[in-house]
Parts: C-alpha cells; structure tokens; sequence
C-alpha cells in the first residue's frame, strides 16, 4: 500500500517525461492523420486551398483504371518477392546456422544491401539490367527489355528486391534458429533422426514464431514498395504505368500533379489494404506458427 | 558416413559462396563500370576489367553533384534523428515503463498505435506545415518526421521493463530524484539498445527518399539518396558516372559498417519485426 502511494506520486515526473515525444506524435502523426481523411474528401486547389468535395476522389480513385493497375502491380510485386524472399533468407539462415568457417564473413556479405541505400542499389541493377549494355543479358545471350519491358519491369525490380532483402531477413531468422536448445537436436540425433527430419521436426515449428514476424514485416513493406520502382522507371518511361506501386502512384499524384485530394485517397485505401493483409496473416498464423516453447 | 559428411560440408560452403558472389558482385560491378571510360562501357562485347583505367568519372560526377553539401546534410540529418530519438525515447521509454501516472495505458496506446501505420499516410500534412513556417530546404525539413520515434518509445520500453525495479527503488531511497535515477543509474543500463536503435535510425533515415524528395527540391539541400534520384535524371546514359556518384553516396555507411559490423547486425536482429 505504502508503496503504491508512493509510485503514484510520479505524475509530474511520468507527464515530463513523455512530453515531447507525446507532443511530437501529435503534431507529426495523430494531426497528420486527421488531416489527410479530411483531405481525401476534398479537392485541393495548387496553392493550398481546399474546397469540400464529397466522395469525389474516392469515386474518381474506383474509376480509374491506372489506381486498379497500381494495386495488381503492388499485389503482384508481393506474389512474386515475400514467398521467395522469406523462403530463400531461411536457407541462408540454415547455412549460417551450421558449423562453418568465415561465418562471420558471410554473415556480413548477406547483410551488406542493407546498409547500401535502395537509390544506389536500384541505380547498379538498372545498369546491370540494361537491355543494350547490360551484364545480364550479355552473358546469358538474352535481348530482353528488364527495364522497359511492361510486363518483364516488376519481376526485374522482385529480383532487386529479394537480393536487397535476403541478409536482414536472414540475420532476423538466425537469432530465431540460435534460440532453439541445442539440446533438442541432441537428442533427435541419438534417436537416429535425420537432419531433414530434425529441420522438419524441430527447426522449422520452433522458429515459426520468428519466421511469422518476417513475413508480416516483408508483406508491409513491400505493399510500400516505391524507391527501387521510382529509381528505375521514371516519368516517360513507356513501362510505367505497368510499374507503378500504390504509393508511386501516390507520390506522382500528390507531388508531381499536385491533386493531393485523390493521393489522400490513395494512400488511404492503400493503408487499409495492407491492415487488411496483415490482419489475415495473424488469423492464418494459428494454422501453422508454433508458440509453445 | 565419413564420406557423406565431407560431400555436404563441400555442398554447404559451394552454396554459401555462390550466394557471396550473387551478393557481392553488383558492387564489383559497380566498382568496375566507374573506372571505365563511356565508350569501353558501352562496347559489344563488353569488357571485364578495364582496358585503360579512367578515373575522370568521379571528378565529374563532382561537377553535377555537390557532394560536400549532400554529405553534410545526411551527416547532420542523422546526427539529429538519432539524437532525438535516443534523448525522447529513453524519457519516454523510461516513464512508461517505471512510473504510474494518470492516463498512461492510453497515451501507450496512442504509441503503439502509431507505430503500426504506414508512414507515407502523414506525408502530405507534414510537407505542408514545413512548407507553411518557410522552412523547407533546411536541415530542420530533413529531420521534421524524425523529431520523436514511436518505435524507439515502444523499444527502448521493453529495455527498461527488462531493469528489476529494484534498482530504481534503491537509488531513489538513497536520495536521487526521478531525473537522477533515470540519467545516472538506469540509462547506462540500457546501452545496447540504445545502440540497437541508433543503427535502425541511422540506416532507415539514410535509406528514405520520398521525404527527402519532397521536403528539399534544392540540389544543395538534399541528402544523398535524393542527389542520387537528381543525378539519375541528369545523366541518365552515362553509366561510369552514375556507378561512381553511387559509390560515393553509399561510402560513408558501408565504412561505417565495416568497423562496427557487430553493432549493425545485432541492432538489427534485436529491433527486427519493424
């Protein structure tokens, strides 16, 4: 009792404390937020003015065919990187989970892209992926448009992506796989399991949890994808409405046309849907992610 | 058995460095296509090494980036997101873990909340104050969404609920007040995460380009990754000089990263799941 009266006495100390970051969120984050819904029902003039527009751009974003593109195009990008990124990073983290030499090594060429800005990534790949000149195509006699191309651009940018990514998700599997007792494998080896069986067995149920939040967080951020699409095709490339991620095209509306009442919009519906795909990850997690230790 | 064995250590380490090389060879790439002239790069067949090594590239990329400006601005952009982020996230971090007050649960809400929406939704809103006080162009734009973390208040949290609260009770009966207990005692204890979230904010601040893009139009006001999007327009053919402009803008962090390579992985395995 004393003790608690004692503790409840931190209320000048607990409201300084958390004054400037709660003051920060409300100006950078919760007012933001607010302002954007009111913004998506209006029409926005160039220099700032704002008239009531109704459901306006929430009819005008339904109607419009480049919206639907950019959401498949988005869709598309996550089919194609999340599934194989995770799958590819675990065998990574497997490898380096074995006794090996260099594995510091490594460990620190996997992770590297990740410290290399995407602006300069993007820039390398797209010269590596050049149709005349590039690497790619000449030492595999290929004549193919990865950059121009309307429907080669998003499989080039997964590739992009999934080597940029494969490092930081494998270091995040490999303090999962680390945590596992060494004495489970212990003991399957002395029942004569195999390393496959021990994998299936005891591996892959005990890191499910960790698998679980990588794959929630490459889902989110890659239905954000905007840098290595915005890096590669520009305005005026003839591939790009082919290209262009949601929050691409979010950015193209709101700062470059200007109509920043359709690219709230936009991002809005481009917010809920990556709630919606996350909350399906965690319903479908009961299925298979493992949380009994 | 033996045998067995020796084939799948051979199988595991061809597999390791062939993913190396897939991982490393962009950036020889890169290497290699800067030291090269425009006319050796654009040769069929193309060459490996260089026939003559030309390093007239980077002076020229100087020519159409001002690099200095761009270092800079990155440099002190995150010098002051980290700042800001370590000195309010530790307060706050602190506060909600070891104090009571009113209204606590549901300003941790507001925290938690926050940081599971994508940031792009705030961008507008967030342009238009900057651009309203006069101050886009400025160093102040660059750090504006960075001021205060929702993550870093929601991670360094778990690193204090870690402490035993008896160590604060301790120091505070032997007479140091909040403040103290937090700066002297607590604080220290809590340095690996704080480094954790020094290495996120540093990465992910140098990493961003939309921000940058839209806060700081002006070439000498921008940071590296946006100069990079300014010289892929300017140059676009010009691969030699696009390759050295970004080994110059990836530089800094990859030297970094070499010498405090532990610091980076573990930092990121331990704020992994954002």
């Amino acid at each position: 009792m004393k003790r608690k009266r004692k503790l409840g006495q931190d209320n000048l100390w607990g409201y300084l404390m958390i004054a400037p970051t709660i003051i920060g969120l409300i100006i950078l984050n919760v007012y933001p937020f607010i302002d954007t819904i009111i913004l998506s029902f209006c029409k926005s003039g160039v220099f700032g003015g704002r008239t009531f527009a109704g459901l306006d751009n929430y009819i005008k974003m339904f109607g419009s065919s480049e919206f639907w593109q950019a959401a498949w195009n988005t869709v598309y990008f996550c089919i194609l990187t999340v599934p194989v990124g995770v799958f590819l990073a675990l065998i990574v983290a497997i490898l380096l989970n074995a006794k090996i030499r260099g594995k510091v090594v490594f460990r620190a060429i996997f992770f590297l892209p990740m410290v290399v800005a995407p602006a300069a990534v993007a820039m390398v790949w797209k010269w590596m992926f050049n149709s005349e000149y590039g690497i790619i195509n000449t030492v595999f006699h290929l004549d193919a448009g990865w950059t121009t191309d309307p429907n080669l651009v998003i499989p080039t940018v997964a590739i992009m992506a999934i080597w940029s990514a494969i490092g930081y998700d494998a270091v995040l599997l490999l303090s999962g796989i680390q945590n596992i007792s060494k004495s489970y494998y212990e003991v399957a080896s002395l029942d004569g399991c195999t390393k496959l069986q021990q994998f299936r067995y005891i591996t892959l149920p005990m890191v499910s949890p960790t698998l679980f939040v990588v794959l929630i967080m490459r889902l989110m951020a890659s239905l954000k994808v905007y840098d290595l699409i915005y890096m590669m095709i520009g305005e005026g490339n003839p591939a790009l409405s082919k290209s262009q991620s949601l929050i691409y095209l979010f950015y193209r509306e709101s700062f470059i046309k200007g109509d920043k009442g359709f690219a709230s919009a936009i991002v809005i519906a481009t917010v809920l849907l990556i709630g919606i795909f996350t909350a399906v990850q965690f319903i479908g997690q009961k299925k298979w992610v493992n949380y009994e230790v | 058995m033996k045998k067995k064995k020796t084939i799948s250590t051979i199988l595991l380490y061809a597999v390791l460095i062939i993913g190396s090389l897939i991982m490393i060879f962009p950036f020889i790439w890169m290497v290699l296509t800067a030291v090269k002239t425009n006319a050796e790069v654009l040769q069929v067949p193309p060459t490996i090494l260089p026939e003559h090594w030309d390093f007239s590239s980077f002076t020229k990329v100087f020519d159409l980036l001002t690099f200095g400006h761009l270092y800079l601005n990155t440099g002190l952009m995150i010098l002051f997101r980290v700042l800001c982020a370590v000195v309010f996230s530790s307060m706050a971090g602190y506060a909600f873990a070891k104090l009571n007050f009113k209204g606590k649960n549901i300003l941790f809400t507001l925290v938690i909340v926050q940081q599971m929406i994508p940031g792009q939704i705030f961008i507008i809103p967030q342009y238009e104050m900057v651009a309203g006080l006069g101050l886009t162009d400025s160093i102040f734009s660059l750090v504006f969404p960075g001021l205060v973390s929702a993550f870093g208040t929601f991670f360094l949290r778990q690193a204090y609920m870690g402490i035993p609260d008896e160590i604060a009770e301790t120091a505070y009966l032997d007479g140091c007040t909040r403040w103290q207990t937090f700066t002297k005692i607590l604080f220290p204890l809590t340095k690996s995460s704080v480094a954790a979230l020094t290495v996120f904010t540093a990465v992910f601040s140098y990493a961003d380009l939309m921000w940058p893009l839209v806060a700081n139009t002006n070439i000498n006001s921008t940071t590296l990754s946006a100069g990079l999007s300014t010289l892929n327009s300017l140059s676009s053919t010009n691969y030699p000089v696009l390759m050295a402009g970004s080994l110059f803008a990836m530089l800094p962090m990859v030297i970094l990263y070499l010498i405090f390579q532990k610091q980076f992985i573990e930092g990121v395995a331990m704020t992994g799941g954002k």
